[in-house]
């Protein structure tokens, strides 16, 4: 589905240097005390994209979300949203967004439908003439119409989250900001999600969407963008993460320095030696180089021509396939610490 | 969920996406503030207030009631002793007893609320992604906040009328300058002095505002609120700190009794008003700059 739409969406991305992004930031930065939350981060999400925001828990993935909206202010940094200053524009940006952050949150002794009514008040731009009916739409596009009259406090940790993803469709928006917007939702709800930050997409809405689940982002996102311990690692379409991390080659060698010379003259980006080896010399003093085959046409035999041309002594080499996940993996390091 | 529904499903997404959107729609987003007092009112809690409220004038008349008819004592707040002859008295004394105490916890629990409590629920975060502007929910919530201290005050006042009217004989009230006045004079004069208390409570609700955008934790802007309106009453009957009565928002609190002369002495009036309005911009401002530049991180 996402497909049929690559080519309008690339068509808005020529719309020129300024308006190529919903969202750009320029070394957005935010420090609480002397801990940097976020450091750096360069993001910038085309138009019409739907952009998955990707990061283990406290990689800075709300924090930035945060600042994004004008809920926090940046240390230092720049932040564009669909062409404004945040927060100097905030005004003029956000009614155009929508939003789900951290969390959906409510009044939990009111209705489902009466949050969503006291919300949409407070929007000047929301008519008031079609707030029952803009109510009832956004209630039952998350399939909440049957709930609608429930107190808050009665509804599943699901049903709270469906109700936030309709807070954020009270309104036609430009750009929707959703942080995980399938916590707490079974396989079922996180399916009907996706087809639905899908099908806002085909009509046109930018949607960023945080996660630190690779398969779902996968599933549902044109670009990526991977955060790790408060800095944006990476950022692309998820064709050109997936072809970066396509293929890798491995060569063990004792002669690294020339055999990454040679490498580089291919075009590749040798990582050596690669950090997973305990002892960067395996016996026989040969050492294990490592390069993205990020270079299209560029065939295994003739790296190793290249390479005996060059009188390396290759002892090993092999171009292995890596997942997606590997690839994240690679990027955010292995673990259950959550990043300080 | 229905993924594939039309576009058409939203009422106005025929809205092309460059249409201009500066400048507010809607005129002055009034629809807020109906909300916020529909939610205020609505709440279990403030029903539970208000009722609390509404008890003090009803046992307080209940018990003269009864105690008199035992002959009674002669010990009591002001007006107690006039509530036998007059039962229209009963609204003035409950207020009396209300000010010092019982009127300062309820708005300190709801100026309290104010920001910290939508900081709790993290509904805050909602309402300014909406947006709803600093300043507007500000102001709107002090607005919600002083309507509350109007109902809190009604409230005695009220049901003070009914109670006395049901348990004791009503008849033209003495003032307190010795003139009598007729039913409907004193109304309008118990009316003037809800007013009176009302405006008293502003000041103590501007300082709830400003200590509800200090913390996400509502209990503790409520209790300080409360506390600030306890220890402002301490210093204001310790004579050796009379230097600061002046300057006590708390100093006024029990002027209105200035209503029930004849002519009518406007002094206290006008003092409280000038003070309570130098806390409310005090205050307001306070919290104005605290709210505007605040992280919102709950």
């Amino acid at each position: 589905m996402s497909h049929d739409t690559t080519a309008v969406r690339s068509s808005r991305d020529d719309a020129g240097p300024r308006g190529a992004f919903a969202v750009e930031t320029s070394g957005l930065t935010k420090r609480f005390g002397h801990q940097q939350a976020v450091d750096g981060v360069d993001l910038a999400v085309p138009h019409g994209s739907v952009y998955g925001f990707l990061g283990p828990n406290g990689s800075g993935k709300t924090s930035t979300i945060r600042m994004l909206l004008g809920l926090t202010s940046a240390t230092s940094g720049e932040i564009r949203v669909l062409g404004g200053s945040m927060p100097d524009d905030l005004r003029r940006v956000l009614p155009r967004v929508g939003a789900l952050v951290e969390g959906p949150a409510f009044y939990p002794f009111l209705s489902g439908r009466a949050n969503l009514h006291r919300l949409d008040s407070g929007d000047r731009r929301a008519p008031a003439a079609t707030r029952r009916a803009r109510v009832d739409a956004a209630l039952d596009r998350v399939g909440l119409g049957h709930a609608a009259s429930k107190k808050a406090h009665a509804y599943s940790l699901g049903m709270k989250q469906r109700l936030g993803i309709a807070t954020a469709l009270l309104m036609p928006r430009d750009l929707l900001v959703l942080d995980e917007p399938s916590n707490g939702l079974d396989p079922q709800g996180t399916r009907e999600v996706r087809g639905l930050i899908r099908s806002l997409a085909d009509e046109g809405t930018t949607v960023l969407v945080s996660s630190h689940l690779l398969s779902e982002v996968e599933q549902m996102c044109t670009h990526i963008g991977v955060m790790s311990a408060g800095r944006l690692l990476t950022q692309g379409t998820l064709d050109d993460l997936r072809a970066l991390g396509a293929h890798r080659v491995r060569l063990l060698t004792p002669d690294p320095d020339v055999a990454r010379d040679v490498l580089i003259r291919l075009g590749l980006t040798p990582e050596a030696p690669a950090r997973s080896d305990a002892a960067p010399a395996t016996a026989g003093g040969s050492v294990r180089v490592e390069a993205d085959l990020a270079v299209e046409g560029l065939s295994p035999e003739s790296i190793v021509a290249a390479l005996v041309a060059a009188d390396v002594r290759v002892r090993g080499f092999e171009v292995a396939g890596a997942s997606l996940e590997d690839r994240f993996v690679d990027l955010t390091g292995e673990g259950f610490d959550v990043a300080g | 969920m229905s993924p594939a529904e039309p576009v058409g499903a939203h009422p106005d997404a025929d809205r092309t996406a460059d249409e201009p959107v500066d400048g507010p729609r809607g005129g002055l987003g009034l629809a807020l503030l109906g909300s916020e007092l529909a939610v205020l009112f609505r709440r279990v809690r403030t029903i539970a207030l208000l009722g609390a409220l509404a008890l003090i004038p009803v046992l307080l008349a209940v018990a003269v009631r009864v105690t008199t008819a035992d002959g009674g004592s002669g010990r009591g707040p002001a007006f107690l002793g006039d509530i036998t002859q007059n039962g229209l008295f009963v609204s003035l004394t409950a207020l009396t007893v209300a000010i010092p105490l019982f009127l300062p916890l309820t708005v300190g629990v709801v100026a309290g609320d104010t920001i910290a409590g939508e900081a709790s629920l993290g509904t805050l975060r909602y309402l300014l992604v909406t947006p709803v502007g600093r300043v507007r929910l500000l102001l709107v919530k002090y607005v919600a906040a002083a309507a509350f201290c109007l109902a809190a005050t009604l409230v005695v006042v009220v049901f003070g009328a009914i109670a006395g009217a049901a348990l004791f004989p009503i008849g033209p009230v003495t003032l307190l300058s010795g003139q009598t006045i007729g039913l409907g004079d004193y109304a309008l004069r118990l009316l003037l002095m809800a007013l009176y208390v009302t405006l008293s409570l502003l000041g103590l609700s501007a300082i709830g505002l400003f200590a509800s955008t200090l913390t996400s934790v509502p209990v503790g802007a409520m209790a300080a609120t409360i506390v600030l309106s306890t220890v402002a009453q301490i210093v204001d009957a310790l004579p050796q700190l009379d230097a600061f009565d002046p300057w006590l928002f708390t100093h006024h609190w029990l002027g209105f009794a200035d209503l029930m002369r004849d002519p009518i002495s406007w002094d206290s009036f006008a003092a409280n008003a000038l003070l309570q309005a130098g806390y409310v911009a005090v205050f307001g401002a306070l919290a104005l700059g605290r709210f505007t530049t605040k992280d919102v991180l709950s």
